[in-house]
């Protein structure tokens, strides 16, 4: 009975997750690459699905013509895609070059504040996203309180213009996404043992070359981990970019939204989607391969 | 001419607790000194100001007449072996090696050809492509000590050096060590809590207590003439008991302790001074029988510890005086007798220490 109770528990424990995932993730993204697969028609859904199960049975009619559209249009969608990679791409850039120093002071402090300082970090997640935007919004308008602050001050005379700039974006998407990249960093840079740096001081190497050679190299994979982190949610942000940012900014994830609810246009919006997974897939893919490159 | 390495006056305070407490000593080149002590004592601290990690609240360090003690470590002729090793884990054995050298004014066969030379020193020929990882505990202690030997310092510093190892290969490794340092004439300061450890390698021996360094002096000397009640009981297994000077006879002083006890005359003692005696166990004979000899009196065996090479016993004489000895299997006579229940011991009036703290 025991034996039994211990196994089913064993069971239970594999199991459990790995229906979760995939009954809320492996068939969402199937039912997804069956819309992007599908025809387009006016009515609940606005497809007609390229795989089904029928009163007449099992059908599968998949059709291309979603993803040839795209490929037809390309041009329409090469701006938005290369928006949204390079505000990935430089969220994740200033994301890690502001969490480096960060990671490196918390994880050389003492036990003690290493928690608190930690906790602090992790407290902005406490507030909706959305609302920190709106803050943030609160921060950098026109009348926002800088300007308030700067003019009463007679630093400027009017406004200065900091929302709907590449500064307003990237100052959002920083503050959304810095503790996904502080935290790993910190996680390998605590497990770096001072010991280490101080056999290197001991060798003849100067603070920077301590940094070169021993530091960066051996903090590579909380490197690769923040920046997957951050990039790969940041591909597809909508929120920030379409709150803080001007109209000329078009992102995929913008326009994913539009062919979904403006045109109701499912299938298409399913495939932008998937080619966008296919976008962010590239990077982890590369990532492993540089990972196992540098156990080996 | 000046000492080679003159350490005076250091101390290291921590808000009011002194780390290291006015510690001064010499060296000469070439010498394997050894700081002995239990963990918090200190040495480790000192340890590290040589080396340059820490700065001193007083005191200076000079090397061959050069003052160091603000030296920035990068620049100082020392390096140091740390007890983790603290290998670059991302570097292969080669890498780790020639990382000193790299940030010095030697060309690259220069390198090349004493990187080569030290992993011969060391046995590790043919490992030069290894990761540290993929290495034993005793391959990663002979790459970190061929990493600071790399830049040929005139003082390498070595932190428990042999304390990761397991027993076997520490007695090994003990004396592969002491052949290096002997062929290459590098000074070196061992750190070690383990008294056995400093009285195999070492010259001269440093202990040290609360910061403070209490007796220096050659392994024979510290073993056989420790001076505090600290140190002779740190150093080697050791029984104390107390004991009034009674009177000078023409060979001996005559102590009166549970029993008379005669000691060696070469003692400045006064007539009725109170004394504390130690004895090492080696130094006592255990007999079933009395032989007549002197400082012999009949104790009842407590407990006893076979070893193979011999048996120690833990026994109490008159007045509750607890001793400790040890019988040498040596002789088959001598060999252990566990069924006595009481027995004699003597003991020659050379073999008494008299402590002065």
């Amino acid at each position: 009975m025991n034996y039994f109770l211990q196994r089913f528990g064993r069971l239970f424990v594999i199991w459990l997750p790995l229906v979760w995932l995939i009954l809320f993730f492996m068939l969402p993204l199937i039912e997804m690459i069956n819309v992007s697969f599908s025809e387009a028609k006016r009515a609940v859904p606005p497809y007609n699905p390229a795989f089904q199960f029928g009163p007449d049975g099992i059908s599968f009619q998949p059709v291309a013509d979603n993803y040839l559209l795209i490929y037809k249009y390309w041009e329409d969608y090469l701006w938005p895609a290369i928006n949204s990679i390079r505000l990935a791409f430089f969220s994740t850039l200033y994301c890690l070059l502001l969490a480096y120093p960060m990671a490196w002071w918390i994880a050389r402090s003492n036990k003690p504040l290493q928690h608190i300082l930690l906790i602090l970090v992790l407290m902005p997640f406490w507030t909706s996203s959305l609302l920190r935007m709106y803050a943030l919004i609160g921060l950098l308008n026109p009348n926002g309180f800088i300007n308030d602050i700067l003019i009463w001050a007679g630093f400027i005379v009017t406004p200065i213009q900091m929302m709907q700039t590449d500064f307003s974006i990237y100052s959002g998407m920083v503050l959304s996404y810095l503790p996904l990249m502080i935290l790993p960093l910190y996680a390998s840079l605590v497990r770096l043992d001072s010991s280490i740096i101080e056999a290197a001081a001991d060798l003849g190497a100067r603070k920077l070359d301590i940094f070169k050679t021993i530091i960066l190299p051996l903090s590579v994979p909380g490197i690769i981990a923040g920046c997957l982190l951050v990039f790969i949610p940041a591909v597809g942000e909508f929120v920030i970019p379409a709150l803080l940012g001007g109209p000329e900014q078009l992102m995929l994830g913008k326009v994913i939204w539009t062919e979904f609810f403006r045109n109701r246009d499912w299938p298409v919006a399913a495939a932008i989607a998937i080619i966008l997974i296919a976008i962010i897939i590239l990077p982890i893919v590369y990532a492993r391969y540089q990972d196992k490159e540098g156990i080996s | 001419m000046a000492p080679f390495i003159c350490i005076k006056d250091i101390s290291k305070k921590y808000g009011n607790l002194s780390a290291v407490d006015n510690v001064s000593f010499n060296l000469d080149k070439g010498e394997l000194f050894s700081l002995l002590g239990p963990s918090g004592c200190g040495k480790t601290t000192l340890l590290r100001i040589l080396a340059g990690f820490e700065t001193t609240t007083n005191g200076s360090f000079e090397i061959d007449g050069v003052n160091m003690t603000n030296v920035d470590p990068a620049d100082r002729p020392v390096n140091i072996m740390f007890q983790n090793y603290a290998l670059f884990p991302h570097m292969t054995v080669f890498e780790n090696i020639c990382y000193g050298l790299r940030r010095t004014s030697l060309s690259k066969s220069e390198i090349n050809s004493r990187v080569e030379e030290l992993l011969e020193l060391v046995r590790l020929s043919g490992m030069s492509k290894r990761k540290p990882k993929t290495l034993s505990g005793g391959q990663k202690q002979r790459v970190a000590l061929a990493r600071a030997l790399a830049r040929r310092p005139k003082l390498l510093l070595l932190d428990e050096p042999l304390a990761a190892l397991d027993k076997k290969l520490r007695s090994e490794t003990q004396f592969e060590l002491c052949k290096i340092q002997e062929q290459l004439g590098t000074t070196f300061i061992v750190v070690t809590h383990d008294q056995e450890e400093a009285m195999t390698l070492s010259t001269r021996i440093g202990v040290m207590n609360d910061g403070k360094l209490i007796q220096l002096g050659t392994p024979k000397e510290i073993y056989e003439q420790p001076q505090t009640t600290f140190v002779a009981d740190f150093v080697g297994e050791i029984s104390f008991f107390e004991a009034v000077v009674k009177e000078r006879k023409n060979t001996h002083w005559l102590l009166q302790a549970a029993v008379p006890i005669h000691v060696s005359s070469d003692f400045n003692l006064v007539v009725g001074q109170k004394v504390k005696l130690a004895l090492r166990p080696e130094k006592i004979m255990l007999t079933s029988k009395p032989t007549g000899k002197i400082n012999e009196f009949q104790v009842d065996i407590v407990d006893w510890a076979f070893f193979g090479a011999g048996t120690q016993y833990r026994v109490i004489g008159p007045e509750d005086v607890k001793l400790k000895l040890y019988q040498s299997h040596n002789q088959p006579s001598q060999s252990h007798v566990p069924t006595l229940k009481t027995g004699f011991v003597n003991f020659s009036p050379e073999a008494i220490i008299i402590l002065q703290r």
